[in-house]
């Protein structure tokens, strides 16, 4: 436990980060560990090239890391949740929330069909024509858009995914 | 004799006039000798030994026929009794069908012992695993839900292999302890016959398993656990059976033997399955091919995986994970190549078959109870009993707690109940027994006797209680309803991001695997084993056209207003979706390719061709899968064909299939018959649908007309796209703004309902047998 000790004095706010993304402190170092390999610049933060740019961001930090990949700790849904408490990240709700930012490039706190098409587009990789993909895109508003305003908001956005199991898909087992 | 003796001359090089002539002398050469043989009774022909009797007009020759007689008897009655089951509504909810069927065959095994006759010994081994069981493992395997059994292999495994092991330790080591009791008069039991009786009755039975979870609807998570145990313990099950066989007769079992049994156990699983995929590949590279014979596509499918079978079991290999394997391994592959009637065949024989099969197995046991021969003991048989039931749930607890520490979702205490609750001995455990020899087991007939009280136990107690405990455990039931896409894109968006959080991580986790496993598919393996360019379609695009499908004939469902009959065969086969390349070369494919005046001509055939189709479908009605709701909705329907038809005569410049009145199996015909060369693409309002190339006639396919373009028009967002859609116009060439503009707003002005409708006669057009000589005639050379 020396070296665990000894990195997590490195990191600044350690504590709070802890609290509040509910990891341990083992896998805060664990994930400070695969930060530093993966900031080959050692500039204490992360940019796109690094990593063939995931995040919305320019650059992130540790902090944001961590925090991010909080949302795909196993959630636990067993002990009674204290409701003063702000809700954990890694509940069904706010991994939801993550998604639908993914979605949501421009955060109106909608996503449109063009935000849409743009998702299908990159996941299809240029195999299917422009038609099919607004085909599908305009069958899925139509499934999910409650309240026809032609976006899904988060509400629909979450009640259409009520049947999957979002815990089991949005967890990583090596976050435990 | 003589026409034999003819025959063997060299005929080939003579005329065909000499020919004849050689057989009118030999004709009357036979007359000359037959009637003095007659008369003068020689010995050597059998019939005029005898004086001459009068010519038998009837008679009666039982002997001839008396084996496929009997068998189509069993399966007679097997069927009716499963028909008689459904039709007491309370009986088939409060018991599981398969006590009926036990039940049943102890009345006939009763009748015919009754009747005095010997009851034959019908679940005979050999009928059994080679002739029952397949089909059932196949059907299993061919619909295997592959991604839940993937994620979670590892649980299943854990329980396949450790779970039995454990089971046939536990229970043949106390059976062995309980038997050196004194008072049991036991004690010539030795250790290693108990530990081959705990081997045999230790392994959950996938026939039990199926018949009785089918039933009570339980949510998949579990149903594909305890189902996956029962198929992958057979490999446990062989390797510890042919183990203890083999030594007991030497009475010892050292270090080295147990180190070969597990060498052997690796070889069997990884074999079995090994040569599973073999055939299965075989399976999916011949379906790549029969595209011009296409009636006997499903034949490939049944053959290759039987043969895999067999071969398995020639080596001892696992037969049934070998099954499982090649039907999990074609199933993708072939359902790409194959037509949709190919298809719907593979599915309803495969069903039949199993179903069969099952109803088969169950009364067998009922019948072989009966035929005994049994003894009873009561120790043995109530010990056996008991030590089952406490090691499955010891077993199913202890595994869960290690497991659960490696699980995401983890089993809840309800989980278990089940799982353990679910554990069914059925007739492979007897079927084991059965097999044994003789004179190395004394106390065969014992152990038969404990393993159908075993069978019977968990079939009967188990089976039945198992529902109401579900309901009062308030467990999760199946999901009833449907993916929607919005389910599938998200699922499939989560995916990808997992696997990329998982790269960031530096974890090669589940998804790092499926991806690659994805990829070297689609890369590979995709394009030797499916013909055309349909490798390239994405699962997506094959998961949106399935819901267009079954929401267009769920609209007629709605708008005709019967019930569709419930099993309709929905996948939608491929064929003629072919992706377009980049766009910039688009607009050469999307070039409409028909003169005004073929247009025209086609209309017409298909508009006269209505009537017929009317008058056809309403003759067969009972006997097709399809035609029953039309029936009924009938004059409805007619109505907004009429309306379509209408519609359609006021788009003048390209022929979109949607707006034709419904293609169904008569119009095709028509169609074909009428223009056998027709080659016509149908492009489809750009923003709208998916373009669709349609070969007719083309050599490839002729199938392919069952998947004409359904997709008419989405109702409700074409109401406001509108704008988006005139954009996209100038991708491709068209015919003026007008025509489409007014297009569009008629129907807009239509229901959705109607839209749809002539699409839902294609996607009907899966007609039954009776359909199909017609169907085929085009197509045949």
């Amino acid at each position: 436990m020396g070296s665990t000790n000894s990195t997590l004095s490195k990191i600044p706010n350690v504590e709070e980060l802890m609290r509040e993304t509910g990891f341990s402190p083992a896998h805060i170092v664990r994930l400070y560990d695969r930060f530093e390999s993966l900031d080959k610049e050692k500039t204490g933060h992360l940019r796109p090239e690094d990593f063939g740019a995931i995040n919305r961001q320019d650059t992130v930090d540790f902090h944001s890391f961590v925090r991010i990949l909080a949302h795909f700790r196993p959630a636990e849904n067993n002990r009674p949740r204290d409701p003063s408490l702000p809700e954990p990240v890694n509940s069904r709700i706010s991994k939801l929330k993550f998604a639908f930012q993914l979605y949501d490039l421009d955060k109106d706190g909608k996503i449109s069909r063009a935000e849409l098409l743009q998702v299908l587009r990159s996941m299809m990789e240029m195999q299917v024509t422009e038609e099919q993909l607004e085909s599908i895109a305009d069958r899925t508003i139509q499934e999910a858009d409650l309240d026809r305003d032609d976006a899904i908001s988060f509400e629909e956005f979450r009640k259409s995914l009520e049947k999957v199991n979002i815990d089991h898909k949005m967890s990583i087992r090596f976050l435990r | 004799m003589l026409v034999g003796a003819t025959s063997h001359s060299p005929t080939g090089s003579r005329g065909f006039m000499e020919r004849g002539f050689l057989l009118l002398v030999v004709l009357m050469f036979l007359e000359g000798t037959v009637f003095p043989l007659g008369a003068a009774s020689s010995p050597d022909i059998n019939n005029y030994t005898f004086p001459k009797k009068a010519f038998p007009v009837l008679s009666l020759d039982y002997g001839h026929i008396q084996m496929p007689f009997e068998i189509s008897l069993w399966v007679l009655l097997a069927s009716l009794m499963k028909l008689g089951f459904h039709l007491i509504p309370r009986l088939s909810g409060i018991v599981p069908e398969s006590c009926l069927l036990i039940v049943v065959g102890l009345l006939v095994g009763g009748l015919i012992k009754l009747a005095g006759e010997e009851v034959p010994p019908v679940l005979d081994s050999k009928l059994f695993f080679l002739c029952l069981l397949p089909p059932i493992i196949l059907d299993a395997g061919y619909f295997l839900p592959i991604r839940p059994f993937m994620e979670n292999i590892g649980t299943i495994l854990m329980f396949a292999v450790i779970g039995t092991l454990w089971n046939a330790f536990f229970v043949g080591g106390l059976l062995f302890a309980v038997c050196q009791i004194e008072g049991t008069h036991l004690s010539q039991v030795e250790l290693l016959p108990c530990l081959l009786f705990g081997s045999i009755i230790s392994a959950v039975d996938p026939v039990a398993v199926l018949a009785v979870f089918e039933e009570i609807h339980i949510n998949e998570l579990l149903h594909i656990l305890v189902f996956g145990e029962s198929l992958l313990n057979d490999a446990v099950t062989v390797v510890l059976y042919h183990l203890f066989e083999e030594y007991s007769g030497a009475g010892e079992v050292t270090l080295m033997d147990a180190f070969l049994g597990v060498i052997c156990f690796l070889i069997v699983s990884l074999g079995g399955v090994a040569v599973g995929a073999i055939y299965g590949i075989l399976a999916a590279f011949t379906s790549r091919f029969t595209s011009h014979t296409r009636v006997i596509e499903p034949l490939f499918v049944f053959v290759y995986s039987y043969m895999a079978y067999l071969s398995a079991e020639m080596f001892h290999l696992s037969g049934i994970m070998a099954l499982i394997a090649c039907g999990a391994v074609t199933r993708p592959y072939v359902e790409a190549n194959i037509s949709h009637k190919s298809h719907t065949t593979i599915k309803y024989f495969l069903k039949m078959w199993s179903s069969v099969s099952e109803t088969l197995i169950f009364i067998f046991l009922g019948v072989a109870t009966v035929a005994g021969p049994h003894a009873w003991n009561w120790t043995f048989v109530s010990v056996t009993v008991i030590l089952c039931l406490v090691s499955r749930v010891i077993g199913v607890v202890g595994l869960t707690f290690i497991i659960n520490k490696f699980r995401i979702v983890k089993l809840t205490t309800k989980d278990q109940f089940i799982v353990a609750y679910g554990g069914l001995r059925g007739a492979i455990a007897f079927s084991l027994g059965y097999l044994l020899d003789k004179d190395h087991f004394p106390m065969r007939t014992m152990f038969l006797t404990a393993i159908i009280t075993e069978i019977f136990f968990t079939v009967f107690v188990q089976g039945m209680t198992i529902k109401p405990l579900v309901d009062l455990l308030a467990v999760k039931k199946k999901q009833e309803a449907k993916r929607s896409i919005n389910e599938e894109i998200h699922t499939q968006f989560l995916d990808h991001l997992l696997t990329g959080i998982e790269d960031i991580c530096g974890h090669y986790g589940h998804h790092h695997w499926k991806d690659k496993l994805n990829r070297f598919n689609k890369k590979y393996i995709k394009k030797c084993l499916i013909a055309g360019e349909r490798y390239k379609e994405p699962q997506l695009i094959a998961f949106y056209h399935k819901m267009e499908f079954k929401q267009a004939i769920e609209l007629v469902e709605s708008g005709g207003g019967v019930k569709m009959p419930a099993a309709m065969p929905l996948q939608v086969s491929m064929q003629n979706i072919q992706p377009k390349k980049q766009p910039p070369m688009a607009a050469d494919r999307a070039l409409p390719q028909f003169t005004k005046n073929r247009e025209e001509e086609i209309r017409k055939i298909l508009r006269s061709n209505l009537q017929k189709t009317r008058q056809r479908l309403r003759s067969y009605n009972r006997h097709t899968l399809v035609a029953d709701p039309y029936e009924d909705g009938w004059s409805e329907y007619m109505l907004k064909k009429q309306r379509m038809i209408e519609l359609e005569k006021k788009v003048s410049n390209y022929l979109t299939v949607p707006a034709a009145p419904s293609d169904s199996p008569t119009m095709r015909r028509a169609r074909l018959a009428s223009d056998p060369n027709a080659f016509y693409t149908i492009k489809a309002p750009p923003g709208n649908v998916p373009t669709i190339q349609v070969e007719l006639a083309s050599p490839q396919s002729p199938d392919s007309v069952n998947l004409v373009d359904e997709f008419s028009k989405k109702g409700g967002s074409s109401q406001k796209n509108t704008d988006d859609r005139k954009e996209e116009q100038g991708r491709m060439m068209k015919p003026p703004s007008a025509g489409k503009g007014g297009k569009g707003e008629e129907e807009e002005e239509e229901e959705e309902g109607e839209n749809k409708n002539p699409g839902l006669l294609r996607c009907l057009s899966d007609p039954g047998p009776s359909n199909e000589d017609e169907e085929d005639e085009p197509f045949l050379p």
